[in-house]
């Protein structure tokens, strides 16, 4: 009861933050000389404006839901995975890879895509994961040098093996992508692909992972009370290996579906994608709840895609565009409405037990 | 004058009463017994005296003068202070840190180090506290760490001071040490309001004791007008009796054959040396010896928590020397650790995770795969029942238990799996006398059951009672037996100091 009718108000107050924030944004924008209606409008429009523009957005958050699902549950078991970006760019290589150099029957040919995508992300995360178990090296010096490894080893495998000495591979294979015709036209040739509903079954996959399986209770064990896991005769080691290798198959299947549905080539990347440390913000946003991942995804991802619509159609320049996103975010994540709420019925009633 | 005056405070946490209308009356100058079960809502009544939770119901007045404490800050500027169950220390700090911590007194920007450990080592010279000011807090022992929250409160200038249970996690030398602070305490005028578990203490320390029970204030009583049995009846609400009911023991085959042990502590060091020790099913061997005397390795080494440097350990005739602890339970282990924050319970689990932390991955719980949270529920609700868990209901997490109904958690878990050795560390540790009296039972039951029972523990009342035979440990051997029926606590005495006496060697 107390449960239910706090995670309702916990969706209000959030929605109020959202407001607030906006506020404050408009008033940032009042004062460098912009016209905040104007660009809330080019805002909302963008993200509940036409299907093609709806579309683009659902694309945007579909891979902050897997980034921030991989985070969150490496979270759970105490682990700071700040290797989603390296695990992600080895999903998408490693999709490349069959994309391009295998022929197999249409959807056989996908299939096989994702699951090796899935793998080298796991594999990925696997060698911090040995090093934190063994060696005691922490997880998050490992998981930025594997990050540049990634994107460096990527970028080499493009220019001297996927293709011949250019900057991106040719298109994968059509037996391999994972768009579908119904999708694109259902939101008027937007690309919305098949991993929306693959990166739904992740957070249903993260949740039962979690909450109904052993696996999950000693994972969650192991994240708040080491010792006590112990104890127990958990092998806190082993859990250590199993998370990291959970949260980098998710990363990699994040990155497979990025190159099977939305850019369908790899090209040479300068600089890591960035959307790994968005799933950072995401999963503590999301605190750390499937659910929850999925909610700040929409949040992050209809500000993203929104945001390039502000630019153009009110434009607003993109420095401005991120201290209004910033500012939101802000008041979400500190979710002052609830903090006020909260001191009030306090002096009222006391605070509530499951607060 | 009334220094302290709580009327009518009423404090739920959702639809549990955890106090109800509850009058308090504290006189300056007196040391002030809180008493009442585990769960009663001595710490909640407390808290709210510091400001921590505001309650629904009530009026404070300190020194005579109406207040609304809204939070630690203003408790401070009150003069009270208080000293937590659970210490709340930074670690890494020093204890002149820890001290100015959240009071820096800064001249432009500068804290003055010097100085600040000037006026510690002043004030703990003052009330004969005997703190290190420049000490780690991570290296010192519990009994100085208490005091460091003594002296933090002093340094506020608090003259109101709340001892939240601070005898439980001392040894008998450093709650001696503790009584005589607190006399001093109070010549100098301060006034102290003192939960404790142990009628004792309250019995040779306090002017005046006021009773809780299930959130609802029983009475207030003169010491010198009540005893022991009558303070034991007021807080529980029946008669307690404080002799065992028990049969002679019954020893049967040998269960734990400990041989030529030896272990090192975590810095390395030789804790346990060379150490022979041999448990029967039927029979509850008690370990007596003062604190680090190699207790905690012994338990951890049988536990498969330390790995043993040389030596073996048999349990059920099977050798479980250095084996994983999951393997060394199923051999037949059941352990109650000494400490219950770290081993024993994931706090941020609900009552009903904790319940099955043994036990979560075998039928019917699971099926190898999935948990079965359903059957997980109605057992937790089995054994919180049995086992008089106050919980407000099996899904609050481990963390809003009192300190005594967390113990009986782990106690039911342990207890209810029916192993053959069972291991009970300091099981009582902050415990309230009817539940002392209910595990003392069930640790007898368990035994008579044909199993067998390890007593470690710091109490010596409570090794000579319960156990069947007494071994006493001193630098990491069993230094004599001694028989619990005929043993004197002065014999004891002397073999935890070190000495042979009459026939002390290996019974
Ligand atoms: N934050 C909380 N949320 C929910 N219930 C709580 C919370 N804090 C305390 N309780 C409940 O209130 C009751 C009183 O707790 P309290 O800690 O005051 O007991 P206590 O008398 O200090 O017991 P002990 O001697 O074991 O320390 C307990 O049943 C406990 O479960
Ligand atoms: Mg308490």
């Amino acid at each position: 009861m107390i449960g239910k009718l706090n995670r309702n108000s916990t969706l209000i107050s959030s929605l109020i933050s959202i407001v607030l924030g906006m506020l404050v944004g408009a008033i940032a924008m009042l004062l460098s000389g912009y016209d905040p209606i104007a660009a809330y409008g080019a805002l909302f429009g963008s993200i509940f404006g036409s299907a093609s523009d709806m579309g683009e957005t659902l694309r945007t958050i579909t891979p902050l839901i897997f980034a921030g699902l991989s985070v969150a549950l490496a979270f759970r078991t105490g682990l700071f995975n700040i290797g989603v970006e390296g695990q992600l760019v080895i999903g998408g290589l490693a999709a490349a890879f069959v994309g391009l150099k295998l022929d197999l029957p249409p959807v056989l040919h996908a299939i096989v895509a994702l699951v090796v995508g899935t793998l080298a992300g796991a594999i990925w995360a696997l060698i911090p994961g040995l090093l934190k178990a063994i060696r005691g090296v922490h997880e998050v010096i490992v998981c930025i040098m594997m990050n540049w490894i990634a994107l460096f080893l990527s970028n080499y495998m493009v220019g001297k093996v996927l293709s011949n000495n250019s900057d991106s591979t040719e298109k994968i294979h059509p037996s391999a992508s994972i768009r579908v015709d119904f999708l694109t036209d259902l939101f008027d040739g937007a690309r919305v692909h098949l991993g929306l509903i693959l990166a739904i079954l992740a957070a249903i996959f993260v949740y039962v992972l979690l909450f109904k399986t052993k696996l999950g209770y000693e994972l969650r064990a192991v994240g708040l009370n080491p010792s006590a896991s112990e104890y127990a005769g958990m092998s806190v080691k082993r859990n250590i290996i199993i998370s990291m290798m959970i949260s980098g198959g998710i990363a990699g299947l994040a990155g497979a579906v990025e190159l099977l549905g939305t850019n369908e080539y790899l090209s040479i990347n300068a600089s890591l994608p960035g959307t790994g440390f968005d799933g950072i913000a995401v999963a503590l946003l999301g605190a750390n709840t499937p659910m929850g991942v999925v909610l700040s995804s929409m949040l992050f991802g209809g500000l993203f895609n929104g945001g390039n619509n502000m630019q153009y159609v009110a434009g607003v320049p993109f420095e401005v565009i991120r201290i209004v996103f910033a500012t939101i975010i802000l008041f979400v994540a500190a979710n002052i409405v609830k903090q006020v709420g909260n001191r009030k019925s306090r002096k009222k009633k006391g605070e509530n037990a499951g607060a | 004058m009334n220094v302290v005056e709580m009327r009518g405070i009423t404090k739920c946490f959702g639809s549990f009463t955890a106090n109800d209308n509850i009058n308090l009356v504290v006189k300056k100058g007196e040391i002030h017994a809180l008493l009442g079960e585990n769960g009663a809502g001595k710490s909640t009544l407390m808290n709210i005296l510091f400001g921590l939770y505001q309650p629904e119901l009530g009026k404070i007045f300190i020194k005579e003068k109406e207040v609304a404490i809204t939070g630690p800050t203003m408790a401070n500027e009150l003069g009270i202070g208080m000293v937590h169950q659970h210490f709340m220390l930074v670690q890494p700090f020093t204890v002149t840190e820890n001290i100015i911590l959240g009071d820096e007194r800064a001249s432009s920007g500068m804290i003055d180090y010097k100085k600040a450990e000037r006026e510690v080592q002043a004030l703990s010279d003052q009330y004969g506290l005997q703190v290190d000011p420049r000490a780690v807090v991570a290296d010192i022992g519990v009994g100085m760490q208490q005091r460091v929250e003594i002296l933090k409160t002093l340094y506020r200038g608090a003259d109101i001071l709340i001892f939240d249970e601070p005898t439980a996690v001392l040894t008998p030398q450093e709650i001696d040490e503790l009584t005589e602070i607190m006399r001093k305490l109070v010549k100098e005028g301060k006034t102290i309001i003192f939960i404790t578990h142990k009628l004792k203490e309250i019995m040779s320390t306090c002017d005046r004791c006021t009773v809780i029970r299930r959130g609802k204030m029983i009475d207030t009583v003169n010491i010198v007008e009540t005893n022991e049995n009558e303070l034991a009846s007021l807080m529980v609400g029946r008669e307690v009796s404080f002799d065992l009911d028990k049969q002679p023991a019954n020893p049967q085959e040998p269960v734990l054959k400990v041989q030529s042990l030896e272990v090192d502590d975590k810095r390395n060091n030789p804790a346990v040396r060379g150490l022979d020790l041999e448990i029967k099913a039927g029979e509850i061997v008690g370990i007596a010896g003062v604190d680090g005397n190699g207790q905690s390795e012994l338990i951890e080494a049988i536990c498969g928590l330390l790995k043993p440097k040389s030596g073996r350990v048999i349990l059920n005739n099977k050798d479980v020397t250095g084996l994983t602890p999951r393997k060394i339970t199923e051999t037949g282990l059941g352990h109650i650790p000494e400490d219950r924050h770290k081993r024993g319970l994931v706090l941020d689990f609900s009552v009903s995770e904790n319940i099955i932390l043994q036990s979560y991955y075998k039928k019917p719980f699971s099926n190898g795969f999935g948990i079965d949270y359903k059957a997980v529920g109605e057992y937790a609700n089995k054994l919180i029942q049995e086992f008089d868990v106050r919980t407000p209901d099996k899904d609050t997490p481990a963390r809003a238990l009192s300190g005594g109904n967390q113990q009986k958690a782990i106690i039911a878990r342990e207890v209810d799996r029916n192993p053959s050795l069972l291991i009970a560390a300091q099981p009582t540790r902050g415990l309230d006398v009817g539940a002392i009296e209910f595990i003392h039972n069930r640790l007898i039951q368990h035994r008579d059951t044909g199993n067998a029972v390890l007593l470690v523990s710091l109490e010596l009342e409570e090794v000579l009672k319960v156990s069947d035979r007494v071994a006493v440990i001193y630098e990491g051997k069993i230094q004599g037996w001694v028989d619990p029926k005929t043993a004197t606590e002065e014999e004891l005495g002397l073999l935890m100091a070190g000495s042979k006496v009459k026939g002390g060697t290996s019974q």
